[in-house]
Formats: structure tokens, sequence, C-alpha cells
């Protein structure tokens, strides 16, 4: 399993756009806010939470279909089904390679990019603590989603409708913790929930995921 | 004798083509009554006037809306555990009548919501989870769309169906907590002391009655389609084998 993780990772330096793609077009989402909306700083102070957010859910996305399709069309994958290592570890490690190339510079960015939008000082701990907790919870569902269209040729499409939907719950509370902690209120209880999401996605979804590709591999 | 016995398609063919008709019927009465009783035999509401009736389409279709993905959802499962073709076919079925009664609902109440609320949509926690209903059942027709082989088409959709639903459920109640709403709370449990006033209720029950049997017919209709779809698809299949052996 640590095998195939640092296997992903090498892949995604090597060919590049791993780490780079995602973190460039978070930052270009977070660059042309204020182009659309002005740049009044009062305005971006109270849409910042969310614009961070909505940027690095439409970031994480970007990159889910490569999960699974390098893998299906070189072949690899049916090799990975019938390898000793049962699917959902496989499915597992990729979502963990997906975070670290995609979730992970997405958190540590995301508070250094906060200063473009104006962010509340107060908010900086909850947006950091979201985005470490909501972006595990992003690679694990959509690794699903990504093994559930892996056969498919026009995918990448499909997969973002079937996945942004999912994505919801840990929009709001995501945002909500930062938005609550840049107004001073306590913001526990959605980073709470957060954590509960993470932990349940964790639990179940490479289940779901190795049992969609089981049927794709069929 | 077992319920089971109707997953065979052509018994649950047999068994349908009397029931068609009946189902459509009593809908139509159901509906058309109901309606009609609802519209011009009812008063006006001493507050909302004429528009209180948009609640007779309003809320069987809401209803109807949650109970057709509640349908598929066992669909889904019945055909994960004992695969039976038809069961699969008829979540397939079900899903653009549930998608119709889901825009049917957010549609009428945008137009019982202007004169009310004095604006047509809101952030409110219900319309936002119907919204999201809306984009789960565009993913599930999309998805059934875009495989060609059926069987695996049944398989993905099940497990997305299923996973939908959780986060469907988690997505209902983050909303809440993310915004308070300007929808009314429920005021047609059957275990509250203060519900809507008797003489809207029984025209209301008419219609929902007309919504559900509607609903079963649709349904029940678009799977037989969706059998003989298959059954074309397979005896072409046969026809084309034997020409090229020939």
């Amino acid at each position: 399993m640590k095998a195939l993780i640092l296997r992903d990772l090498r892949l995604a330096i090597r060919a590049g756009g791993g780490f780079g793609l995602g973190l460039a077009f978070f930052l270009i989402v977070i660059v042309l806010v204020p182009f659309g909306v002005g740049p009044e700083a009062a305005v971006l102070r109270r849409i910042a939470p969310g614009i961070l957010w909505v940027a690095a859910l439409l970031a994480a996305l970007l990159s889910l279909d490569r999960i699974f399709a390098l893998d299906h069309e070189d072949g690899s994958l049916p090799l990975l089904a019938t390898a000793p290592l049962p699917l959902e570890s496989v499915a597992l490690a990729k979502a963990i390679a997906h975070w670290i190339t995609t979730g992970l510079p997405l958190t540590l960015a995301a508070p250094g990019l906060g200063f473009l939008l104006n962010l509340s000082p107060a908010a900086y701990p909850w947006l950091f603590g979201g985005l470490a907790l909501g972006t595990p919870a992003l690679s694990l569902i959509g690794t699903f989603g990504a093994a559930l269209t892996v056969g498919l040729r026009r995918g990448g499409l499909l997969l973002s409708l079937l996945v942004l939907p999912l994505y919801v719950p840990i929009l709001i509370f995501g945002a909500e913790a930062a938005r609550r902690g840049g107004d001073g209120l306590e913001a526990t209880v959605p980073l709470v929930f957060l954590g509960g999401i993470a932990l349940g996605t964790l639990a179940l979804m490479p289940f779901a995921a190795a049992l969609v590709l089981r049927i794709n591999l069929r | 004798m077992s319920i089971w016995e109707y997953a065979n398609p052509k018994k649950f063919v047999e068994t349908t083509t009397p029931l068609l008709p009946w189902t459509f019927g009593l809908s139509g009465l159901c509906l058309v009554g109901g309606l009609i009783w609802g519209f011009f035999f009812t008063p006006d509401d001493y507050r909302q006037g004429a528009t209180v009736k948009i609640i007779y389409l309003h809320v069987p279709s809401a209803l109807m809306a949650i109970n057709a993905w509640l349908m598929m959802l066992v669909a889904s499962l019945i055909w994960l555990v004992r695969r039976h073709h038809v069961s699969a076919l008829a979540a397939r079925a079900a899903a653009p009548v549930g998608v119709t009664m889901t825009l049917v609902a957010l549609v009428t109440g945008a137009i019982w919501g202007q004169p009310m609320w004095g604006t047509w949509w809101a952030w409110d926690p219900r319309l936002t989870s119907f919204l999201i209903l809306f984009l789960f059942y565009l993913g599930y027709m999309a998805l059934w769309e875009a495989i060609a082989d059926p069987d695996t088409a049944a398989d993905l959709t099940s497990v997305l169906c299923i996973v939908g639903s959780v986060f469907a459920l988690l997505s209902r109640y983050a909303v809440n907590f993310w915004n308070q709403g300007l929808h009314q709370g429920a005021s047609l449990s059957l275990d509250a002391e203060k519900n809507v006033a008797d003489i809207f209720y029984y025209p209301l029950l008419a219609c929902i009655a007309g919504f559900v049997l509607l609903f079963i017919a649709l349904v029940l209709m678009r799977t037989r389609t969706e059998i003989r779809v298959r059954r074309i698809r397979a005896l072409e299949l046969r026809a084309r084998r034997a020409e090229a052996r020939t």
C-alpha cells in the first residue's frame, strides 16, 4: 500500500501537473473573484471563507478523473485488482495519494491566499483546521466518483455532476466554521461535524469505491 | 406463492396489464375530484387569499419527489441483493418521474413564494435541500444514460443511489444548520395537534392520493416500456447472431 502511494506520488511529480496544477487553479480562481465582485475590502472579507472553500472544492475536483483513468488506460488497474492487496486498500491508497497531491497543498496555501481576499485574522485557524479535516473527505468521495466513471470515455463532466452534490455538506460545514471563526463566534460545532463526515467517509468510501471498481472491471 | 414471483418480467407485465388502466383511472378521478373540490369549493384563506390553493399541487408533488427517491433506494437495494432485473428497471423508470415531481414542487413553491414571501426564491433549508435533491436526480439519470452495458449501469446506479441517499440526508440536516428558513414547519403530521384546517385537509388528501396513484401508474408504465426495450434488444441480438452463423 505504501509502495502504491509512493508510486502515485512519483507519477504525479514526474508527469507534471500533480502538485502545481491544482494549486495554480486555486490561485487563479481566488484572483478572479475580486475582478468579478469588485475590490472593496469589506465585501471580500465577508465572502472570503466561502470563496476559498468553493475554490478548494473545484481544485480538488479538477484532478479527480486522473485517479483511475491513467491506470485504466495502460492496463495496470486490472493488475492492481488481482494483486494480493485488497481493492479497498488500493482505493484508500489512491485517495491518500490524491490528498497529498491536492488537498495538502491547498490546505497549506489557503491561509496565504486568504490575505488576497482580506480574510479576517480570526478566521485563519478555523479555515486551516476546516480544510485539514475537509480535504481528506473530498479526496475520499472523489475516489468513489472516479471509480464510478472509470470505464467511461467522457467521464469528466459526468464526474463533476455526480461528485459535486456529494460535496455539499462538507462545503456547508467548512465554510460555516471559517465564517463563524471570522465573526469571532464559537466555531467548534461545524468543525466537529466536519470531522465526523471525514471519519465517516474514511470508514465507508474505500469500500464503496472498491465495490464500483469491481463492477467496472467485470 | 411469494412476492418475488412478480420479479419475473413476463409475470410482471401480465399482472400489471389489467392494473394499469385502473391506477390511471383512479388517479385521474382523485386528481380531478380533489382539484375541483379544492379550487372551487373551499374558501380562500383569511391571510393568504386564493394563493393557498397552490397547496393542492405543491404538497403532493413535494411528497412524491421524496418518496420517489425512497422507492428508487428500495428498488436499488433489491437489485443489489436479489438481482431481479425488474427492480433495477423500476428504479430507472422512477427517476424521471421523481425529477419532474421535484421540479413541479420547486416551481409551484416559487409561484406561491412570490406573493407570500415577496420573493421567488430564498435560500431556505427546505428549498435548498430540494434543489440538492434535484441535482442528485440529474446525476443519477446521467449515469444511467452514460453506461452502455445494462447490468453494469444497473449496478453502478444502485450504488450511487445508496451513497447519494446518505449524502442527501446529510445535506438535509447540514442545510438546516446553515440557514434559518421562511418555510413553515410540518403541518400535515399524523401525530401533531395542530394541522392544516380540515376544510383544506380533505381535498388535499384526495390530491395526495391522486399523486401517489399517478406515480405508481407512471412508474409501472415506464417499467413495462423498459422491459420491452430490453426484450427487443435481446431479440435483435439473437437475430444478428443467427445471421452471422449462416
